[in-house]
């Protein structure tokens, strides 16, 4: 039963409201104006007072206008027909096919029982040894790349997916730039996955509160797939968008901001879309990997801070590289156990002799005379950002850990790595 | 939030029912104005309409206290998660509420007072077996007065419902006894005699922790640290090793695979103290971040209200939510559906407050019976950026007893448990000899001091001396104060074996030691910490242990031409006492 309201009580900003009865929260609504119609969502219930949040922006609507209830909250198609499809942010086709209509199901739907998750265990291998090695990617994960705009984050973001050995893809774009949804367009088609990939796409053109729904709309569908046994697997970016969207919904209905505009229920809004990464008991799983741009190169701004308490750890992506510090898997001890047994020991301590070398870089740096131990150090850190950290480098996981202990062998006595003897014993040559 | 219109009477945090479709979604009164009341609601509020009918039902938020809440998995309304999962398969529909206890369940129960005995609320009138424990059936904590035992059944067989003991107040009301009663959540349960003043330690196995910024049984800490620090990791191996009857883990508002991992491994880890898994005296209270808000501030007093609970039974209880900012931001989002005015970041201006006052259900208490038992809590603190300077983590740091702070660069440097050293304090006694573990604290300072200094003048224009002072910060700092909690053997160290090997540290911290130049000092030092690593790996008291021991003994010995001024006075102390 659909009721439809002709007399707009107020429009600001993104958000309308209406006198109506019978709505329910989180009920969905299309806004019919001159310019095209467009979803909304109820997001204030008070008496006979409606607010409603229009996705395609409050721009063009007038009091006129007509607002359709739909009774029920939004939707999605789904069915293996959204395979090698490309839709916008709400969900209608943007690549010239088919409507879909069949099995519609609900968006932002309740959360897992955690007593139905399951362990991850499985290590997703992408061949570059600063997420192998460092900070392995687990099936089920939930990570976002930290990067400053510019960086080759969708680039490293694609490459991933190429890699991992997953059932489907499905990409959600929030304000993606046009050459970077066709970016992801030709490297997936190139990579011969298109056929088992679905976009959600809206780029830098579509109106700001669209980009909302993309990752509820993303989340459903991979979820959907999850419980029918397949992986998933989830490209969200940028979700420093999706969090702008947020704030400036958050300031039209006068919202008291928390930090710097944003809303204080940031942190839950977030959550409950990374969330929705899982791995379920006896059925698929649900990876995802995302893009949180970080304005001002400040990891502290509340997109990130926020993400960072939420996600399972985060590439850092910078000068083109992702660097060993502030990048972080949490699920790596899930997996790096049984790799090989010299995996966590390389793993710990070439960072902890990375870090002495950022010591010795800076006195180096402030003129100082370089000891002995300096030297040795300054010679390690040059070959480690070389023939670890350097993205162009793709070997596979016991390849790198091998090279780790050649870099080692080469720059040091046994006893200045810091390492066990029984490991030292078996795995390096030392040189020195 | 909803906000109703009530006929007759609302009570302040009384639970309602809102009615939506065909589900009644649990709720609580937040505020009453003229006849409105506003609810938070316990559940996704998507669907709610106006005019719907709530139910009230004059009952404050409670929980379900009796035998057979050890091993329980629950979300923060106690509603038992993997029921639920049978119930309702993989997702947390909204609107459906269990049995927090099994009431078929029967249980062998024996009395321990006679018809006729005087009984006061919290004392026992009997016990039966739970699991490691004898579980303390009691006069329900809300009853006044004393009363007296009129029947009493024989021991025997019994499910929670069963009428175990008739008794009369003064007045001479009856009052039936089960195994079963509720307590509202946010009342803290004082049944016990008097409260005493924490003094023992409560062993946590790491060597930071023990030695320098202790933890005692009935005291609080708190845990502050950006994300990814290690905040979660510490409280995980806190939960397995610390040496408490039952652990109580609130997991609130953080990620579910981070339960996930308790949840599936505890059942399969054996105490080696107890012989028994690890679940057995565990309760996790699990609202993690993408359940409900509104039941995530309920969840950490559910779980303390447990706590004090077992505390009652002369037991001592650990209790660690994680993270207590989210339960901050949880009373932050309903303060701003109130409109009520903002304090700092947007915190309710009673956020101190509330803080204080769950920080206090901590405890060591001398009960009615004699008996002792004691609550711990410890929370982790996630401050916003990174920034101790925030609301929750300074009105947290107001009322604890240690502090266990988080470095980022610590974490960068792999320098596990990233507890920073130096800015970290308690309050509590330790295992270890003050004076010893001060001189290692001084030995840290120093140490820091010339590192410090290193970078501004250079290695070069740092005297020998400072540079052996250096180096020996870095050697407390790498094999004491850094401890690998995946390694079978490092990661839970024994009391004894602490005190032991920090004997030996402090013999290397205290000696004047003879290098040529820095270079020989440097490589000395990488040889002992090698040794000292190696060390660390090896059982207590094996053979390699010893082996290792000596050849640190004998490098020492290479070296050592006395011992430092300042420690002179700490070795006398130490022979006087040994007299
Ligand atoms: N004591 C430790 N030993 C080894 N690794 C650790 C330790 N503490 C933390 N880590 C690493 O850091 C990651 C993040 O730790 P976590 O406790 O989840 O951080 P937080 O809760 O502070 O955000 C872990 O997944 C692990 O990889
Ligand atoms: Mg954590």
């Amino acid at each position: 039963m659909q009721k439809v309201y002709s007399k707009i009580e107020s429009i600001s900003g993104n958000v309308i409201t209406v006198k109506a009865t019978g709505v329910r929260y989180k009920e969905l609504a299309v806004v019919g104006s001159r310019y095209g119609s467009s979803m909304a969502e109820v997001i204030r219930l008070r008496g006979d007072e409606v607010a409603l949040q229009v996705f395609n922006g409050g721009r063009g609507v007038s009091t006129g206008d007509e607002v359709r209830f739909m009774g029920e909250p939004m939707k999605v198609s789904f069915s293996v027909n959204l395979l090698g499809r490309i839709f916008d942010g709400s969900g209608r086709p943007r690549d010239g096919g088919p409507e879909l209509a069949d099995t519609m199901v609900e968006i932002g739907g309740p959360s897992v029982n955690p007593a139905k998750r399951i362990i991850p265990r499985n290590m997703v291998r992408t061949g570059i040894p600063m997420i192998d090695v460092f900070n392995s990617l687990v099936e089920s994960q939930k990570l976002p790349i930290f990067s400053v705009s510019g960086e080759p984050y969708n680039e490293l973001l694609a490459r991933i997916a190429l890699q991992a050995e997953v059932d489907i893809i499905v990409l959600g774009g929030m304000g993606l730039k046009y050459d970077d949804y066709l970016f992801f367009k030709d490297t997936l088609e190139k990579g011969g996955v298109m056929s088992r990939t679905v976009f959600f796409v809206h780029t830098a053109s579509d109106p700001v509160v669209e980009s909302l729904l993309v990752p509820d709309i993303a989340l459903a569908v991979a979820e959907n797939f999850a419980i029918q046994n397949k992986r998933v697997l989830v490209l969200l970016t940028d979700m420093t968008n999706f969090a702008d969207a947020l704030k400036e919904i958050a300031i039209t209905m006068e919202q008291v901001p928390s930090n710097r505009g944003y809303p204080g229920d940031l942190y839950t809004q977030l959550a409950s879309r990374y969330e929705k990464a899982v791995d379920f008991e006896g059925s698929g799983s649900i990876t995802v990997l995302g893009v949180t741009t970080m304005p001002g190169d400040d990891v502290t701004h509340p997109v990130p801070d926020n993400t960072g308490y939420i996600t399972e750890g985060q590439f850092y992506l910078r000068n083109g590289r992702i660097e060993p510090f502030g990048s972080l898997s949490r699920l790596k001890q899930l997996v790096n156990g049984d790799t090989r047994e010299d995996h966590r020991a390389i793993m710990d301590g070439m960072i902890k002799l990375y870090a002495a070398y950022k010591e010795s870089l800076e006195k180096k740096s402030m003129g100082f005379k370089m000891s002995d131990w300096d030297e040795k150090l300054l010679t390690y850190g040059r070959l480690f950002e070389q023939e670890m950290m350097d993205l162009s480098v793709n070997i596979p996981l016991e390849a790198a850990l091998d090279k780790g202990w050649e870099i080692l062998g080469g720059c040091f006595a046994p006893e200045e790595t810091g390492l066990k003897t029984e490991l030292i014993e078996k795995y390096c040559r030392s040189k020195v | 939030m909803v906000s109703v219109e009530y006929a007759g009477e609302a009570t302040m945090n009384e639970v309602c029912y809102i009615s939506t479709g065909d589900k009644k979604l649990k709720s609580e009164v937040i505020r009453i104005k003229g006849n409105v009341a506003d609810l938070q609601v316990f559940e996704m509020t998507s669907g709610i309409s106006v005019g719907e009918t709530v139910e009230f039902t004059g009952e404050l938020l409670s929980v379900e206290l009796g035998p057979g809440l050890l091993g329980q998995i629950y979300d923060g309304l106690q509603n038992p998660l993997p029921e639920l999962a049978e119930q309702c398969g993989f997702f947390l529909d909204r609107g459906v509420y269990l049995a927090a206890l099994d009431h078929k369940k029967v249980w062998d129960f024996t009395p321990t007072v006679k018809v006729g005995a005087r009984v006061e609320a919290g004392e026992q009138i009997g016990f039966v077996k739970e699991g490691l424990f004898n579980h303390w059936i009691m006069v329900p904590f809300q009853v006044e007065g004393v009363l007296t035992i009129e029947s009493i059944v024989a021991a025997g067989r019994y499910t929670l419902n069963d009428v175990l003991a008739e008794a009369k107040n003064e007045k001479g009301d009856l009052h039936q006894l089960t195994m079963v009663f509720n307590w509202p959540v946010k009342r803290a349960i004082k049944s016990y005699a008097e409260r005493l003043k924490p003094e023992e330690t409560l062993i946590t196995k790491l060597r930071i922790i023990d030695t320098f910024i202790p933890v005692a049984k009935g005291g609080t800490y708190c845990i502050p640290g950006p994300f990814g620090a290690g905040k979660t990791v510490l409280q995980q191996i806190t939960s397995r090793y610390a040496d408490a009857d039952i652990i109580i883990i609130a997991a609130c508002g953080e990620r579910a695979g981070e339960v996930v991992e308790t949840l599936k491994e505890f059942p399969e880890l054996i105490d080696p103290k107890t012989g028994r898994s690890l679940m057995e005296r565990t309760i996790i209270i699990c609202n993690t971040s993408s359940m409900p808000v509104a039941a995530r501030e309920a969840s950490v007093y559910t779980a303390v209200t447990m706590a004090e609970y077992y505390r009652q039974m002369g037991l001592n209880v650990l209790m660690l939510a994680d993270s207590t900012s989210r339960w901050a931001q949880a009373m932050r989002e309903m303060s701003g559906r109130l409109e009520e005015i903002p304090g700092e970041e947007a915190f309710p201006a009673y956020l101190e407050s509330l803080i204080a006052a769950f920080y206090e259900r901590a405890g060591i208490v001398r009960l009615k019976s004699g008996d002792i038992g004691s609550v711990t809590i410890g929370g982790t603190v996630s401050p916003a950026g990174g920034n101790f300077e925030e609301p929750v983590t300074q009105a947290t740091l107001k009322v604890v007893g240690a502090f266990h702070g988080l470095s980022q660069q610590r974490a960068d440097a792999r320098k596990y448990p990233a507890i920073h050293p130096l800015e970290s304090w308690s309050k509590y006694k330790g295992i270890i000899d003050p004076q010893k573990t001060e001189y290692g604290r001084a030995i840290l300072f120093k140490g820091d001091e010339v590192g410090q200094m290193m970078k501004v003048v250079g290695e070069e224009g740092t005297s020998l001396d400072d540079y052996i002072i250096y180096l020996k910060s870095e050697l407390l700092d790498y094999v004491y104060i850094q401890q690998n909690s995946f390694d079978p053997v490092d990661a839970a160290v024994e009391p004894e074996r602490q005190l032991h090997i920090y004997d030996i540290l402090i013999g290397i911290l205290t000696a004047r030691l003879d290098f040529a130049g820095k270079e020989e000092a440097r490589s000395w030092f990488n040889r002992v910490r090698q040794n000292f690593l190696d060390y660390n790996g090896k059982k207590w008291q094996s053979e390699e242990f010893y082996n290792l021991e000596k050849t640190i003994s004998e490098l020492l010995a290479d070296q050592k031409i006395g011992i430092e001024a300042d420690a002179e006075g700490l070795w006398a102390g130490e022979s006087r006492r040994g007299q």
